[in-house]
């Protein structure tokens, strides 16, 4: 029952064929079961889920309409806030913080009947490419518990590599949500900047960050990216229009004519050698489908990765500094003799990890005066670069094509002390938050040295999220067939048995 | 430790004063400036909060529509150029009261730039209109309150611990700034008190803020500083925080104009810092010091998209714009024919709007202003507080005054009508019905007590019947006192000389 899809299980829901309740209380077993090896959970709430689920099962006993994925159970990343359930971030500065509110991705899922599971594990604040970063210790990767599920959503993908939920919900700054799937042969969706609210996602990099589906299958993204999507009042920056038809997309299966850039500058050195070889097959097939593959070049990208690496701390630096124990969070040296300031700087000091430390500290040091036009101010420029490297590729072709990351999941510590080989795992995914256009990752096979996933990147432009879902369905399928059936079939039990 | 003061006159035969002045003016929305909370002033603390304002993790600002508005007006009546768009910026440093630590504010685009106001000051050649350049206009967030427990002063030093209030955390605030002010020369305190006042008028008019400088919802910060004169040198400036009052801009200039130019006579540096007015000995100390200035590491807001005001709609503001304060001042003085002081006089005790109000409901100007100006100032003045926040409106003159030319007041009964209306006795109408004020008018009641007082005091009575009218004030007296006040004496004279055959 819990290798279903989500689509499949809401299916069976709606017929009468199982409850939630069950359904629900299958995942949280099977949670029981296996996330002590995974450690894709910081928090389960058994209680909540099942009082949830029921309630579906109560809706639908009095014939009310269920939504397209009601009562299906859900993964959510414990930087999006819960009203009354632990939210940390994966920091200790907020362990026992338990929000007063819902984000509006929740309000959301909540009201078309998700069953939310637990939040998940993640880099502190989302800063980092492994889950290393976590206060409360990594996840490890359901294709081998010695390696890194990705980061920073790593226990988000992780729990559906593992069957702990069908569903998932990432937030991607730099590749957060792409890179975990990537590497754990699950699909991520980072949709268009503005075309999911961030209220109640707790911020790293405003105007990089934004919450997307994770699933299995790409229909299963669809159905979730359809719920959460959507213009929010409570946000600002987010976009007043309808959600693209990404469903009807993902449906589609067909590729025919359309005009598929694969970029130049995302692949060759510093590639690994499966990587490339599972992405020029994927290529291929996508010719094979009747589309037409077009090279482009995108000549900034180059300097994406500088540029991210002073917008993100700088902003980071701002908004992290609300966390001062003055109103929320951990607390640290207040004897009634220190001052206020002392508090907030023992706090600090306790409570953020190495890396969140290292990026406030850079971001602060760049948005410095007398610094702030040549770091802030050049990586903007940059950043309007990008746009337009973005819009040159996209006045030729539909959508554009890299790998995701540029290699399989390594070994749990072994870049953990070399930061900048940790952030060259997002060299092909922070472009686009950059720009603020759409991406996906979806598996496209298994790495030949040493058979674990590879993950392909489609991108598209700002507001046509429902293209990444078009090729990402059409895609799918081809390889569905030519593998027999899903790539996570062949992942390795975690439990001994025969799944 | 108070320090050296040069004598007034001197400091201005040496030096020559540059002035420069913050305002911050809270608008009177109904709800925040980034969130949907109320903003009522004196509520229980922490009662008007929510996730935003409180800045609780993963929370977002949204932009209050009419705060931009109300800005945009101000700006407008401070002749001000619009920007056609523009942002917020983040300006980062930590406080406790400040619940993102970060404050959501404009930098280097502001809403409103290049504007001025014209202020009229007397001099000894009569009155002068001194030109206040503005610098611009910008929009921002108010923190919450700190309040210190403990300790002798109510300052952080020494107290022993702090309570937060975040009702006022996210109120908005307009923050109007002046370019440096030169050449006012002795007159600087008056000019910049004439700046804050006109400045407060036009707010007022506006009707976007309470502009009540005792509750904090407009507060000045004054930077002085001086040159010795001819040098052309710009001297170093001190910022007096919060000035609280009219009075108190310009004690406080003057005081910093004064100390400055001890320490230039001493061969002292003044510093660049910020000090503190005391309202009570008049002088400013020091607070925090500038030296080492802070750096705010601002950036551009990216929770919050750019502003951009259509130029269509920013005209029609303008078009809404109200008769401003020193042209409506001129006109009405014409109207109602008085001289230059009662005019100031009227305008030093804030009452000129209320006086408009009540002309405007139909009372009599002189009237109306002689209530005003008279027994309300004076009601207030005893309770300490502002003429406006005494308890009587301007329909209740207008209803006083109303009632005396009806015949049915006295002005003595009228100024109890007044009391009434003070004590929370209700409207003057209600006054008039329960304290039984009304002028004793039946005849037949006046016949029947001057019958009386004719009885009581014949040998006057006798007198009046041989021609002595004099003689007639003794009874009006006792009829007064019998109707407790209550009857109208020309009224008793005529009942009374007609009764005695004169």
């Amino acid at each position: 029952m819990i290798t279903q899809n989500a689509s499949e299980m809401a299916a069976a829901v709606a017929a009468g064929e199982i409850t939630s309740e069950a359904l629900t209380q299958a995942h949280l077993s099977r949670i029981a079961e296996v996330d002590e090896k995974v450690h894709a959970f910081l928090h389960v709430d058994a209680e909540g889920a099942l009082a949830q689920a029921r309630a579906v099962d109560a809706a639908r006993a009095k014939g009310e309409k269920l939504s397209p994925l009601a009562g299906v159970p859900l993964a959510l990343k414990d930087v999006m806030v819960q009203k009354g359930v632990p939210t940390t971030c994966g920091s200790k500065i907020l362990e026992g913080w338990r929000p007063p509110y819902d984000a509006t991705v929740v309000t959301k899922l909540k009201n078309a009947g998700v069953v939310i599971l637990g939040k998940t594990n993640m880099d502190e604040f989302a800063m980092g490419s492994s889950t290393e970063n976590s206060a409360y210790g990594p996840t490890h990767n359901p294709w081998d518990l010695t390696r890194i599920p990705g980061g920073s959503g790593g226990g988000s993908s992780a729990s559906l590599a593992a069957f702990e939920a069908p569903l998932a919900i990432g937030t991607d700054t730099g590749g957060s949500i792409r890179q975990p799937a990537a590497v754990t042969g699950t699909v991520g969706v980072k949709p268009t900047y503005g075309g999911v609210s961030r209220y109640g996602l707790v911020a790293f990099s405003s105007s990089l960050d934004q919450a997307g589906p994770c699933a299995r299958t790409v229909l299963d993204a669809a159905l979730l990216h359809e719920i959460i999507g959507g213009h929010d009042t409570y946000d600002s920056t987010s976009i007043d229009a309808p959600v693209p038809a990404v469903v009807a997309a993902a449906k589609m299966r067909n590729v025919k004519g359309m005009r598929i850039g694969v970029v130049r500058e995302l692949g060759g050195e510093g590639y690994q050698a499966g990587v490339l070889q599972r992405f020029n097959e994927s290529v291929e097939v996508l010719r094979g489908l009747g589309a037409e593959i077009i090279e482009v070049s995108c000549p900034h990208f180059e300097y994406a990765l500088p540029a991210y690496y002073l917008i993100a701390p700088s902003e980071c630096s701002s908004n992290l500094a609300r966390f001062d124990a003055m109103r929320f969070g951990l607390r640290v040296g207040d004897d009634r003799a220190r001052s206020a300031e002392e508090v907030m700087n023992l706090t600090r000091e306790a409570g953020f990890g190495p890396e969140v430390k290292r990026r406030i500290i850079l971001g602060t040091y760049a948005l410095s005066s007398g610094y702030y036009d040549a770091y802030y101010g050049s990586a903007q420029k940059v950043r309007t670069l990008i746009i337009n490297d973005f819009n040159a590729a996209f006045a030729q072709v539909d959508v554009l094509i890299s790998p995701t990351s540029p290699t399989t999941a390594f070994k749990i510590g072994e870049k953990a002390d070399d930061p900048l080989a940790m952030y060259l795992n997002d060299i092909a995914t922070i472009p686009v938050n950059l720009a603020g256009n759409c991406a996906m990752s979806i598996p496209c096979g298994l790495a030949p040295e040493d058979g674990l996933p590879v993950g392909l990147q489609i991108i598209a432009p700002a507001m046509a999220d429902d293209r990444l879902y078009r090729v990402g369905g059409a895609l799918e399928a081809a390889f569905n067939e030519a593998w027999g059936g899903p790539l996570m079939n062949m992942a390795p039990s975690l439990t001994g048995g025969v799944r | 430790m108070s320090e050296a003061m040069l004598d007034y006159d001197d400091v201005i035969a040496k030096y020559e004063p540059t002035l420069g002045l913050e305002v911050h003016v809270e608008l009177n929305t109904n709800s925040k400036m980034f969130c949907g909370c109320a903003t009522v002033f004196g509520a229980e603390p922490n009662t008007q909060v929510c996730p935003v304002c409180l800045g609780m993790p993963g929370s977002l600002p949204f932009v209050n529509e009419r705060a931009i508005e109300s800005t945009i007006l101000i700006g407008l009546a401070l002749n001000c150029e619009i920007a056609t768009w523009c942002r917020f910026a983040r300006k980062n440093y930590f406080y406790p009261d400040m619940p993102k630590n970060f404050q959501i504010s404009q930098y280097d685009e502001p809403i409103c730039f290049n504007g001025y106001l014209d202020v009229e000051v007397e001099t000894d050649d009569g009155m002068r209109t001194f030109r206040v350049e503005i610098e611009r206009v910008h929009m921002e967030e108010d923190t919450g309150k700190s309040l210190h427990m403990g300790g002798a002063t109510g300052r952080i030093h020494g107290a022993d611990y702090s309570l937060l209030d975040y009702n006022r955390a996210g109120i908005p605030l307009v923050e109007i700034v002046t370019k440096m002010v030169p050449g006012t020369e002795k007159y600087a305190p008056l000019v910049a008190k004439a700046y804050v006042a006109e400045l407060r008028d036009i707010l007022r008019s506006l009707g976007v803020s309470d502009v009540k400088m005792e509750q904090g919802s407009l507060r000045c910060d004054a930077n002085v500083s001086l040159s010795p004169r001819g040098s052309g040198v710009l001297g170093t400036r001190s910022e007096t925080k919060n000035v609280n009052s009219l009075r108190s801009v310009e004690r406080a200039i003057r005081s910093e104009m004064q100390r400055h130019a001890a320490r230039l006579d001493d061969g002292l540096k003044v510093v660049q810092e910020t000090r503190h007015f005391h309202e009570d000995s008049g002088i400013t100390t020091s607070g925090r010091s500038k030296e080492t200035a802070e750096d705010y590491r601002y950036f551009p807001e990216p929770d919050l998209v750019p502003i951009a005001p259509d130029p269509a709609w920013v005209e029609e503001l303008r078009a809404t714009l109200p008769e401003r304060p020193s042209v409506v001042r001129a006109r009405l003085q014409k109207e109602w024919n008085i001289a230059d002081k009662e005019m100031a006089s009227m305008v030093n005790a804030g009452v000129l709007a209320v006086v408009m109000e009540t002309v405007a409901l139909g009372a009599d100007s002189t009237k109306a202003r002689s209530w005003w100006v008279g027994e309300i100032a004076r009601q207030a003045n005893e309770r300490g507080v502002e003429v406006i926040d005494v308890g009587v409106t301007p329909s209740d003159v207008a209803r006083i005054v109303e009632l005396v030319a009806m015949g049915e007041l006295t002005d003595k009964l009228a100024r109890q009508v007044v009391d009434g209306v003070i004590a929370g006795e209700g409207r003057p109408d209600d006054v008039v019905a329960t304290r039984g004020l009304k002028v004793v008018s039946d005849d037949g009641a006046l016949l029947l007590a001057i019958a009386t007082a004719i009885a009581s005091d014949a040998a006057a009575a006798e007198k009046v019947r041989g021609g002595n009218l004099n003689a007639a004030g003794a009874l009006i007296g006792l009829v007064m006192k019998a109707t407790q006040g209550q009857a109208d004496a020309a009224k008793v004279r005529e009942l009374l000389l007609k009764e005695l055959g004169q």
